[in-house]
């Protein structure tokens, strides 16, 4: 891999790896939580909290970054809260890049995971607590495992996704080697010199080998957990 | 003594029920789809809130809307089998089983493990998944997953209305083998009578989001509430006796209930066995003197005690013939020929491969 991949390129690969997962790993159980809120309890302001949740994906990226950056920048009322009381620095970091990401990608987990617990059958739950589970031991017992095709499919799109996320990312941690050059960004800023047309080719061809790669496991993990379930 | 006494309110849907049954043994909650059999049984289980409303099981208060009271449904330890199992499709048969006797209380296990599959013949069963059994199957299965969870009332709800024939004659047995092995009492839902006929003690009749008729059930197949709900053809008063004597040869058994004995078609009758017959109204001959050179078998002497309109020209004629009754339905001609009225001394002929009979 060395002889045709340099150094950049690898830490481009390696930083995207890491954002992705990152921002997949920390988004889940909220987009499982969201999703659920969203399908199953009633409340006032649903529909307002439903359109903010979609908000990133009609959003332009660059303005979602720039929001990031007013709220958790080192000065914003988040981020000094964070960096105050944890020490946690998210502008221009690895993490930052993996908030942005995760922001972005945010919608689109919760609405694969929404479509498969609209597909669980409420029966099944009922038949649950007459046998003596309560409710966040019927949630993990039954409710979870039967969601599961769709919180997979959620999160390997999410991660597919995420290893490619540009213009909330540059906007909101910039464009550092090493820290926040991420494959897209790093593809960016190989088409923009004069010399990095053979670069800009290398970084396109793992994007593309990724990307593919993550749908077909994503299919591949649905069908497995569907014959799983018995369908 | 399971005392019940609820309304509900859904839509354009109204229920207003109360009756007490006795426990343990088989209620039927027995009337046409759509009468709110359905309704009572979740509000039993705790699954839908009564509006106002109580139900007892024993000295155990489970919803009592009065009092602010109920007990949430988790922790009513009340089975439920649904009329399409809800089987957990991601565990197996095992895991199903499993499931609620995980979650039952430790201490009066009344039901282990071994003897539900024993019962309910699920080894062979265990390691398969839902998706892979018969309709059949899945019933005994959820069947077992609820006995497992040590419930002090099972509730069935039409467990065998998504099984054709075949697969009911499967399932029935075991359904009889729990009444007579375990001392659960059973709710059990139904718009089939062959089904109440066979596992029910004591039988409500609802119409409408009401209750009509409640008893006994040979005094509620004595009911005209009761022709009203099963159509003309299925009239016909069940009586339930013991066998006295078998004659497996001539596949004849002698049923004994009350002062009368009747013979009847059976070929598999144990004697000491109680057994239950229905006998079709329109079955049934009456005659103003004892039968002689004809074909049929039995010929019992009683006194009418009712006669009431039934469909068309023909009239329902209940005759007590010594501690249980019959009805036998007639033509208002012949009614007058014969010269019937209340208090007549009548003999009641039937034929003996003409019972629908069922040993229990």
């Amino acid at each position: 891999m060395h002889d045709f991949f340099g150094a950049a390129e690898l830490d481009a690969l390696r930083l995207s790896l890491a954002v992705a997962t990152r921002s997949v790993l920390c988004s889940l159980p909220a987009a499982v939580l969201v999703a659920w809120l969203l399908t199953r309890a009633r409340f006032h302001g649903r529909m307002l909290f439903d359109a903010f949740v979609h908000l990133p994906l009609v959003l332009p990226p660059v303005a979602v970054g720039y929001v990031l950056l007013v709220l958790f920048g080192t000065r914003g009322p988040f981020g000094h809260w964070l960096y105050e009381h944890f020490g946690v620095e998210l502008a221009f970091s690895t993490n930052g890049a993996a908030l942005a990401t995760a922001v972005m990608t945010f919608p689109l987990m919760v609405r694969a995971i929404r479509l498969s617990l609209d597909n669980v059958d409420r029966g099944l739950e009922a038949a649950a607590r007459t046998l003596g589970a309560g409710a966040l031991d019927r949630f993990a017992s039954i409710t979870l495992p039967l969601m599961l095709p769709g919180v997979l499919a959620g999160a390997v799109m999410a991660f597919a996704a995420g290893l490619g996320e540009f213009g909330a990312v540059i906007t909101f941690v910039a464009n550092i080697p090493g820290r926040t050059r991420t494959l897209s960004l790093a593809l960016y800023t190989a088409i923009q010199s004069p010399a990095g047309d053979a670069l800009a080719v290398r970084l396109a061809i793992i994007s593309f080998t990724l990307g593919f790669a993550g749908l077909l496991i994503a299919e591949w993990l649905a069908r497995r957990v569907r014959h799983w379930l018995g369908r | 003594m399971l005392a019940v006494t609820v309304a509900k309110r859904r839509g354009a849907f109204d229920l207003d029920v109360a009756f007490e049954a006795p426990t343990p043994g088989i209620v039927a909650l027995f009337g046409r789809s759509g009468c709110g059999k359905t309704t009572v049984v979740e509000i039993l289980a705790g699954l839908l809130a009564p509006d106002p409303g109580s139900v007892r099981l024993e000295d155990v208060v489970l919803v009592d809307t009065a009092a602010g009271y109920s007990l949430p449904a988790e922790r009513r330890r009340i089975g439920y089998v649904f009329q399409d199992a809800r089987l957990f499709p991601h565990l197996s048969v095992r895991g199903n089983l499993r499931y609620g006797q995980k979650r039952s209380p430790a201490a009066p296990h009344t039901i282990g493990f071994d003897e539900v599959t024993e019962l309910l013949g699920l080894a062979p069963l265990l390691a398969r998944r839902p998706y892979t059994l018969s309709g059949g199957e899945r019933q005994r299965v959820a069947l077992g997953r609820a006995l497992l969870s040590q419930p002090r009332l099972l509730l069935l709800d039409e467990p065998l209305a998504a099984l054709d024939a075949s697969r009911r004659a499967e399932v029935l047995p075991y359904l009889e083998a729990l009444r007579d092995k375990l001392s659960i009492p059973m709710v059990y839902v139904s718009h089939q009578f062959d089904e109440v006929l066979r596992l029910a003690d004591y039988v409500v009749l609802m119409e409408a989001g009401r209750i009509v008729a409640a008893g006994g059930i040979h005094e509620m197949s004595l009911r005209p509430e009761f022709a009203a709900i099963v159509g003309p053809d299925a009239v016909g008063a069940v009586l339930e006796g013991v066998i006295s004597d078998a004659d497996a040869a001539r596949g004849l058994a002698r049923l004994n209930f009350g002062t009368s004995t009747l013979l009847v078609a059976a070929a598999d009758a144990r004697v000491g066995a109680r057994a239950r017959v229905q006998l079709f109204a329109s079955d049934l001959i009456l005659a103003t003197q004892p039968a002689q050179g004809l074909s049929v078998r039995n010929s019992i002497a009683g006194v009418v005690r009712g006669i009431r309109e039934d469909q068309k020209e023909a009239q329902l004629v209940t005759v007590d013939i010594g501690g249980a009754s019959v009805l036998a339905r007639v033509t208002r001609d012949a009614l007058d020929s014969l010269g019937l009225h209340l208090g007549s001394p009548v003999w009641v002929l039937v034929k003996a491969v003409s019972l629908r009979s069922h040993v229990v």
